[in-house]
């Protein structure tokens, strides 16, 4: 299946959702933060990669599938299921990217500026990420699901 | 008091913006790549590199990867038994949370063991 881009999507995202995720997206950074002031970098780090907000997202990839199935008539409620296993299938490939963003940042930063490390990071991320996928995506595609096309 | 009001608002920008990204993406398993993004990483790693200088930021990024490694454990767990038992997303997703502390702290101090 080719990547597409659907921005009718957003049009699914209530304005509360949206909210609810810029609102959890900052309290994790300030507890990042917090947690590196009390116990330092080490320990900090650890939670530059926690998956704060990985259980609502999955929570809300299974609620809209839900919503859509049932809108078509469906029960929906495993094909919403799946929707988040899918969902959390790329979370684990995009893993392997975050790992890449930080080997790049520990390795380069005592080296280079921070704005060229932060671009190559990112850059490390997508290419993995993106890679990792096309490289995994027609077992993930060939998995045993129901999901709709919706 | 100025610097953390910055800081909440950087998170919320970035997590936000990699959530929604998310969204209009497909097929699902495409979309899911942005749950692992960098969100976190990205709003606070330019502060502290101001604030406390490049070592420092080194460290926590050093530190970063065991947590890596923990998330992808973690959610190829969620990913399978969501699969294969069909549960709630959430109940599955917070019930497997040890597994990410779990893997994180145990990597961790095995690399305090054997640094580097």
């Amino acid at each position: 299946m080719m990547v597409r881009i659907r921005l009718a999507a957003l049009k699914d995202i209530k304005p509360q959702e949206v909210v609810q995720r810029f609102l959890f997206g900052g309290a994790c950074s300030l507890a990042a933060y917090e947690i590196a002031q009390r116990f330092g970098p080490v320990i900090g780090g650890l939670f530059l990669a926690f998956p704060a907000i990985f259980p609502a997202s999955a929570s809300l990839v299974e609620k809209h599938h839900r919503e859509n199935v049932q809108a078509a008539g469906g029960d929906g409620v495993t094909e919403g299921r799946l929707a988040a296993a899918m969902d959390a299938a790329g979370a684990a490939i995009g893993c392997i990217g975050l790992m890449g963003f930080a080997l790049v940042m520990w390795r380069e930063l005592p080296l280079q500026p921070a704005g060229l490390v932060l671009a190559e990071s990112l850059l490390a991320w997508v290419v993995l990420a993106a890679g990792f996928w096309l490289y995994r995506r027609r077992r993930i595609d060939s998995e045993p699901t129901v999901l709709p096309k919706v | 008091m100025h610097d953390l009001l910055i800081r909440f608002l950087i998170g919320g920008v970035v997590v936000s913006s990699f959530s929604l990204l998310g969204e209009i993406f497909q097929p699902k398993s495409f979309a899911g790549l942005f749950g692992a993004a960098p969100s976190i990483a990205l709003a606070t790693l330019g502060l502290t590199i101001v604030r406390h200088g490049h070592a420092y930021a080194a460290i926590e990024a050093q530190s970063m990867l065991p947590g890596a490694i923990a998330f992808f454990f973690y959610a190829s767990a969620v990913s399978r038994i969501l699969r294969h038992y069909k549960t709630h997303a959430l109940v599955t997703t917070l019930a497997l949370m040890p597994v990410w502390f779990g893997i994180a702290f145990g990597l961790h101090t095995l690399l305090m063991r054997w640094p580097v």
